[in-house]
């Protein structure tokens, strides 16, 4: 049988050969739409600056700005664009997913050299702020992963992000101002952990809803989210907005790390945060070196996948169930408590705003991994961040399309990269013992 | 020497029906008791409530004379009772070691786990009963023969002397029963003992020591294969005489119904599994497709009922292209399907026996107008059709998942051929059927050919082949080597061919 070059090609990516053709097209279209819609649209003597130290007090070694002509850059991104569209279709690229990563990355850098075409942009800033955006999202997704692997949807992440961030605002509060503790610092760690507390207090009553009494798990989370939006809301308005001092947690000191804060672009970006965000990363490898090499992880995804073949072995399907969305429900009032300590410092109504939901979808995309959910949460994190850095750029489209476009950026990417996400096979389905 | 294992009395009610009523059960050490019974008799429950799966309403079990309560399967391990189940319960993303492990994993520095020291003690228990496996393989990668050795190794892993084993030669092929069997001798060499569950007559009289039958959840009879025949086996199991051969009027060929040519598709791993595979099924004819299983058959029935993509040729269908139609479209066309894997593309585990009666057809009139279903129509339905084919329920509104395996299939049969075709595509359409049943369903598919219907017929039972079709065609890598008139063949021809031998 004689391959044909497309087979040839795909042979390279290891997928389809009408998958690698379409690949190929697609760049070949995002290179025509940077040249038709941004070079095009961009007068010879605008230039685009890019800024590279943060506004604030930074300890990174200051480097100058850069300012390039717009157009120049637009018309170089769009050549590059359509050489690899090219090159896709005639020779195939191996790492499939790289390169559609990077034109990806070509087409945002070009929709930011356009819309800051006669400004400048604060690219370490933005960096700065999508992480900030991000790790809420993440350790959503965390809480996430934690219940689905066992097989128990929590839609109700969002309800427990809200109630734990109420909980933060108001114990740290009452620590500081009613108790009068010495240590803001203290004050603020035990409205940390009372709100760690209390979301695993809510994810042991879904699991006592949904494990136990085997409550459709998508009604059971919807009730403890209009419980958590009502209770909070209601809290909110009478109590914490006539005693201003019991909505007054503040969020955690700025700790830059040494040496590493130093580094230009990088070192403020990633290294001049406070505490809670530096918590995340270990908490990521912690919770995947759990899954996937102890045995609470290998029982937790025979749980999620098989709960039958599981409790044949003598594997306790409800104990498991039980402590893994316990755990999810604490990660997710750890991500509530972040959105009062780590970056508002008080509580507003409704102010998780959908993160929980977003963090359930950073989940999917992220393929039920702690790191995945990682990935997928950065790029709504610098969508997120990307949308109020273009309301102040003035930019002449309807702002509703402004806002749009990094989210369609987002889904053509993980629709690309990520593939068919297959869930735990158990996924939602309470396990009944006959 | 005492028996290492005595039932006595055991009885359990399901809502409905006494699955088990007051039941004994003797086994000796180092032996193979072969438990037979029709499909619903109660053998799987027995064994579930050995393992702590159910719990007995009465009735006691002796471990070596000494009263034991076995409330979990922590417990029956823990005793030394191991299990391999009617459908298997392995977790196909996870390797072969993690499978085994899972349940009894071994640690490093008392937390991580220790993947490699789980393979090698597969390695070392590989070697010693002749079950071999790569432990880092994935599950879902593996054949079903080979699955088999990895239910088998979890048992030896927890170190099981009592071993039980519920149909565990359903799925395998002819070939792969004999290296069962020598598994098996080699497990009792080294003093394990054995409750083997099978509706097939000969293995029973090949392999057991002693012989319980059941019926209605009763004990039928104890006996030994010295004193007993086949021809009695299965009278006491059916509570009749059974007829063991099918008895049949030549074909009368009409019309081509199914022209298959040059057929090309991959499996799932994208290895090419047919190549250029073209035969005609005409009216009023069985073609049965012989082969050892992993050949092609899977992939080409899923091909025929639009269930796997086509590459390269065609299907037509009472002269419709029905090439990579879906298969809602291939059953209107009066293609009556009856899957491989049961539980897989048979059925809806989770609904009701009587939804799953009319899966075909539920969309249309009577069982639905203008888009809303008639339960009551389609209760009608699977009570006739559940009368007809002797499909033992409590009741119709069960989840079909509660089902005996042997009725599971009857469900599936019932439905299929409960509608007029002109088609139908039988996939070991008798797996897990008692010697009853089988003789009933052969009797059904020779009167379907009868009435006119083309008949396709898959298994990797040769003896199935050979007795009801009327033209066998053998696979052999993906290609029909031959296609042979059944009453000028004989066994060891076919046998050879299967093998991949071309004579001339
Ligand atoms: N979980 C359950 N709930 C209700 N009824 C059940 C359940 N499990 C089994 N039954 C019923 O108990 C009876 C015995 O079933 P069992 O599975 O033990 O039969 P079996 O002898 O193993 O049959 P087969 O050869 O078909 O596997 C059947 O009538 C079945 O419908
Ligand atoms: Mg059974």
């Amino acid at each position: 049988m004689s391959t044909t070059v497309w087979e040839r090609i795909a042979e390279r990516g290891g997928i389809s050969p009408q998958r690698a053709r379409t690949y190929g097209f697609i760049y070949l279209a995002v290179g025509l739409l940077i040249f038709l819609l941004f070079a095009l649209s961009t007068s010879p003597g605008q230039r685009t600056t890019f800024a590279f130290t943060p506004g604030g007090q930074s300890n990174a070694i200051p480097i100058p700005d850069v300012s390039i002509p717009s157009g120049f850059l637009l018309y170089f991104l769009a050549l590059v664009t359509l050489f690899i569209g090219s090159w896709q279709l005639a020779r195939g690229f191996r790492r499939i997913n790289v390169v559609l990563g990077i034109v990806a990355a070509v087409f945002v850098i070009a929709f930011l050299t356009w819309a800051a075409r006669d400004s400048s942009l604060n690219v370490t800033g933005l960096l700065s702020s999508s992480i900030l955006r991000a790790v809420p999202i993440a350790l959503a997704a965390l809480s996430g992963v934690l219940c689905e692997r066992a097989a128990v949807i929590n839609i109700a992440i969002e309800g427990m992000m809200l109630s734990g961030a109420f909980t933060a605002a108001l114990t740290a509060s009452i620590a500081a101002n009613v108790w009068e503790w010495e240590s803001t610092f203290a004050a603020q760690t035990f409205g940390l952990i009372c709100a760690i507390l209390f979301g695993g207090l809510l994810g042991l009553l879904l699991a006592v809803l949904a494990v136990r009494f085997k409550v459709d798990q998508i009604i059971a989370g919807t009730a403890i989210n209009i419980l958590a939006t009502g209770v909070t809301s209601y809290l909110a308005s009478r109590i914490l907005a006539q005693f201003s001092h019991l909505n007054s947690a503040g969020t955690y000191p700025r700790f830059p790390i040494p040496v590493l804060s130093r580094i230009p672009i990088i070192g403020p970006a990633l290294f001049e945060h406070n505490l809670l965000v530096y918590i995340l990363l270990p908490l990521l490898a912690g919770v995947h070196i759990l899954l996937f090499h102890t045995r609470w992880g290998l029982r937790t995804r025979a749980v999620g996948e098989h709960p039958k073949a599981a409790d044949t072995l003598g594997v306790n399907v409800f104990k498991i169930r039980y402590v893994n969305v316990t755990l999810g429900g604490m990660v997710a009032g750890l991500a509530g408590a972040f959105l009062i300590l780590g970056s508002v410092g008080r509580f507003d109504e409704l102010m998780t705003a959908g993160k929980g939901f977003i963090g359930l979808a950073a989940m999917i995309f992220g393929k039920w991994m702690p790191f995945g959910g990682l990935g997928a949460a950065m790029i709504f994190g610098f969508a997120d961040a990307l949308q109020t850095k273009l309301a102040i750029l003035s930019v002449p489209i309807p702002s509703q399309f402004l806002l749009m476009a990094p989210y369609l950026v987002t889904m053509i990417v993980l629709a690309g990269v990520v593939g068919e996400a297959v869930p735990p096979a158990a996924d939602g389905q309470p396990y009944e013992k006959d | 020497m005492p028996p290492v294992l005595e039932l006595r009395g055991i009885t359990k009610a399901f809502p409905g029906v006494l699955a088990n009523d007051h039941i004994d059960l003797t086994l000796e050490e180092g032996t193979v008791h072969a438990l037979l019974g029709e499909n619903g008799a109660g053998k799987s429950t027995l064994m579930n409530i050995l393992y702590g799966l159910y719990t007995p309403d009465e009735g006691e079990i002796y471990i070596r004379d000494q009263r034991v309560e076995i409330d979990g399967p922590n417990k029956a391990i823990s005793l030394g009772i191991g299990m391999v189940h009617q459908h298997f319960m392995l977790i196909p993303v996870f390797t072969v070691a993690e499978n085994v492990m899972l349940g009894v994993e071994s640690l490093r520095n008392g937390i991580f786990l220790d993947p490699s020291a789980a393979a090698s003690r597969i390695g070392e228990i590989s070697q010693m009963y002749g079950l071999r496996v790569n432990p880092n393989t994935y599950v879902k990668e593996l054949p079903v023969g080979i699955q088999q050795r990895v239910e088998i190794i979890k048992l030896l892993y927890r170190e099981a002397d009592i071993l039980i084993l519920d149909e565990p030669t359903a799925v395998l092929t002819p070939q792969e029963v004999e290296e069962f069997f020598k598994i098996i001798r080699s497990l009792v060499d080294r003093g394990k003992s054995l409750i083997f569950i099978t509706h097939k007559l000969n293995e029973v009289m090949e392999i057991a020591d002693d012989i319980t039958v059941l019926r209605g959840g009763r004990v039928a009879g104890v006996t030994k294969p010295s004193q007993t025949t086949q021809k009695e086996l299965a009278s006491m199991m059916v509570g009749r005489e059974v007829v063991l051969q099918v008895d049949k009027q030549p074909a009368e060929p009409g019309d081509v119904v199914l022209q298959v040519e040059n057929l090309e598709a991959v499996d799932d791993r994208g290895n090419a599994a047919l190549r250029g595979v073209s035969f005609e099924v005409r009216e009023g004819e069985v073609l049965g497709i012989a082969g050892v299983q992993g050949n092609g058959q899977t992939e080409l029935v899923q091909a025929l009922t639009g269930l796997r993509n086509i590459l390269a040729g065609s299907v037509h269908i009472a002269g419709a292209d029905l090439t990579n139609a879906s298969p809602r479209k291939i059953l209107q066309q009066g293609v009556a399907h009856v899957p491989e894997d049961r539980q897989q593309d048979g059925l809806v585990l989770s609904f009701p026996v009587s939804d799953n009666m009319v899966l075909n057809t539920y969309y249309k009139p009577p069982f639905a107008r203008y888009g809303s279903l008639n339960q009551k129509q389609i209760l009608a339905a699977a009570d006739e059709r559940a009368r007809e084919y002797d499909v033992r329920t409590p009741s119709l509104s069960i989840p079909v998942s509660n089902l005996s395996g042997g009725n599971q299939q009857k469900v599936i049969v019932a439905r299929e051929f409960s509608r007029p075709i002109s088609l139908l595509i039988a996939s070991q359409p008798t797996r897990g059927l008692d010697v009853g049943s089988i003789e009933y369903i052969h009797r059904r598919i020779i009167e379907k050919r009868d009435e006119g219907t083309a008949v396709l017929l898959v298994s990797s039972e040769l003896e199935e082949v050979m007795s009801l079709s009327d033209r066998i065609a053998v696979m052999f890598e993906g290609e029909i080597v031959d296609i042979l008139w059944a009453d000028e063949v004989t066994r060891e021809q076919v046998g050879l061919l299967m093998a991949g031998v071309k004579g001339d």
